[in-house]
């Protein structure tokens, strides 16, 4: 049987480290087009959560239409962000931002806990609770779901940044910003943009996390946990990112198998993935994927 | 010079200061339609910062630049890149990790009307526009004989085919007037003659109007239609090309002094 859980835990944190990817490159988007290090990058998935989780119960509005509201309010949530709180810091000292988006994220915490209350808020059953099997394995519904939502969203992102216009312009951004603007491009558009994106598809992660673990203050831990997957991937790089997501995600529920199995620490399941950063800081400083001149912070 | 022609650029008594040091002192010279007009110097003169006055990099500290008579001081340069200014760098500034094609895409950008929603979801024309955008860059691609690297990535090519294809993205903003920040600098005797052929076809044959700033005196004199000369942030020297040669200024400038003539 033991050999069952270790299968079913490798599917999991398959499924678990896809979504960490995402988030993960919706970190390195904005730290890449924007030089910003956003530790508010949980609190994405906080607020996409709750507006959402607001949007069917409260409003009780149909999860279908429920769900591109939520991006919609997402999309100009960032882009009203980035205006008022991010743009008139361009140009000062890393520190300074750094401050600024530690600072976004315990005001973001605080305000989601005021409004909705502290205890985990369940949404309603959107897909069968109980389990499929798939090839001898039990696996929830949300998880597949969370699990194809994922990948269409990192072959989205593939594509916008290959073929689209303003993916070409954040890509021109991220590598010259005045070399940009001389072809025409605007670096502020940009920017927002960014941010916009960055929040969507954070709160889109969010909602698929809320549906299968319910809404809470918890779910902000994701943006923790984007930091292993982020500094093992390399700071600016997309690939890196999603590839950091799976390993930190599969990691997770390897440590929790053999804590399990062997050593019953207890909660070596949240740790592990910080021990990780630890070695890889120390025998890659610049992650697996990442260029060797980016700034240190 | 031709009144009637209206001037594309004027520079109008730029000043411009970093602290204490004073960069350009009321520089002032215009450019007509279809002119290929040089800046030259000596090293620090102040060449590429009166570039970066026009495209918008600087904003000088005093006096107005108009393009067509519109006043662009204040303007950002993406917006004046929009308005119908394009330029290329003096240290190479291709984006090294897209390929030829994408780099000249970027150029594009302004000129790609659709939205982000539009665009992000081929909505529409988008497909359509990016067709006829595709064949605008494909002319210039074949206009610069870059057509075997254009799948290649930006970064690996060597030194004289990424000033080309920076001319390129440069080309595919469509301006009205393009600044050329050293195109022949560091390259040898046979790529510079290219260089100079595909800048005087750019301006005869695709009827644009070129500034240049460029440090080997055969070429400038060769290609150019006039001629201004900054030493020390000030225009000393105007004018076509032979008087400019000629010009005693000019030759103290870039000769120095001779002892014994001052001693006499």
């Amino acid at each position: 049987m033991t050999s069952n859980l270790l299968v079913q835990l490798l599917i999991n944190g398959l499924i678990v480290g896809t979504l960490y990817g995402v988030v993960a490159m919706c970190f390195v988007l904005i730290y890449k087009s924007t030089q910003v290090v956003n530790f508010a990058q949980g609190e994405f998935l906080l607020i996409g959560a709750w507006a959402c989780w607001w949007m069917v119960v409260e409003a009780a509005l149909p999860f279908w239409l429920a769900f591109p509201l939520t991006f919609a309010f997402m999309m100009a949530f960032g882009v009203i962000l980035q205006m008022v709180v991010l743009r008139p810091l361009i140009g000062e000292p890393i520190i300074s931002v750094i401050m600024v988006t530690i600072g976004l994220s315990i005001f973001f915490q605080a305000v989601t806990k005021w409004i909705f209350g502290a205890d985990v808020q369940p949404f309603p059953e959107i897909f069968p609770v109980k389990s499929v099997d798939v090839f001898g394995l039990q696996v929830q519904p949300a998880y597949l779901m969370s699990l194809v939502v994922s990948l269409l969203i990192m072959a989205g992102f593939a594509w916008f940044f290959k073929y689209s216009r303003m993916g070409l312009a954040m890509r021109a951004t991220a590598f010259n910003q005045q070399v940009a603007q001389s072809l025409g491009i605007s670096v502020k558009a940009v920017f927002a943009m960014a941010w916009a994106i960055s929040a969507m598809v954070s709160a889109l992660a969010g909602v698929v996390v809320g549906i299968v673990n319910g809404v809470s203050g918890a779910l902000s831990f994701f943006g923790i946990k984007v930091f292993p997957a982020v500094i093992v991937g390399g700071l600016d790089s997309v690939i890196g990112a999603i590839v950091g997501g799976l390993i930190i995600g599969v990691l997770e529920n390897m440590a929790e198998y053999v804590d399990g199995q062997w050593l019953q620490l207890g909660n070596l399941y949240s740790v592990a993935p910080f021990y990780v950063l630890i070695v890889i800081l120390m025998i890659k400083p610049y992650g697996l994927f990442g260029t060797k001149n980016i700034e240190r912070v | 010079m031709n009144a009637a022609t209206s001037p594309v650029l004027e520079v109008r008594d730029v000043s411009l200061g970093f602290g204490g040091v004073r960069a350009l002192t009321e520089v002032s010279f215009h450019v007509n339609k279809g002119e290929l007009f040089s800046i030259i110097g000596p090293n620090g003169a102040g060449k590429t910062s009166m570039l970066n006055c026009i495209s918008g990099r600087y904003t000088p500290t005093a006096g107005r630049v108009f393009l067509e008579g519109r006043d662009v001081t204040g303007l950002s340069p993406n917006h004046r890149a929009t308005l119908g200014i394009g330029r290329t760098f003096q240290n190479l500034a291709l984006f090294g990790h897209m390929t030829v094609l994408e780099n000249i895409m970027v150029g594009r950008h302004h000129l790609l009307k659709n939205n982000f929603l539009s665009g992000a979801l081929y909505w529409g024309g988008a497909q359509k526009e990016e067709l006829a955008h595709r064949r605008k860059v494909e002319d210039i691609i074949d206009f610069l004989e870059i057509t075997h690297i254009r799948k290649a990535h930006a970064g690996t090519l060597p030194y004289g085919l990424r000033k080309r294809v920076e001319l390129a993205r440069a080309m595919a903003v469509e301006p009205k007037i393009i600044l050329l920040d050293e195109p022949m600098a560091g390259m040898n005797l046979e790529e510079k003659e290219d260089m100079a052929r595909y800048i005087v076809d750019l301006n005869e044959e695709w009827g644009m109007t070129v500034v240049m700033i460029e440090h080997d005196m055969g070429v400038v004199m060769d290609i150019s239609n006039r001629v201004i000369v900054l030493e020390f942030g000030r225009k000393i020297a105007d004018g076509l090309p032979d008087e400019v040669m000629n010009n005693e200024r000019v030759k103290v400038a870039y000769l120095g002094v001779d002892d014994d003539e001052d001693a006499a």
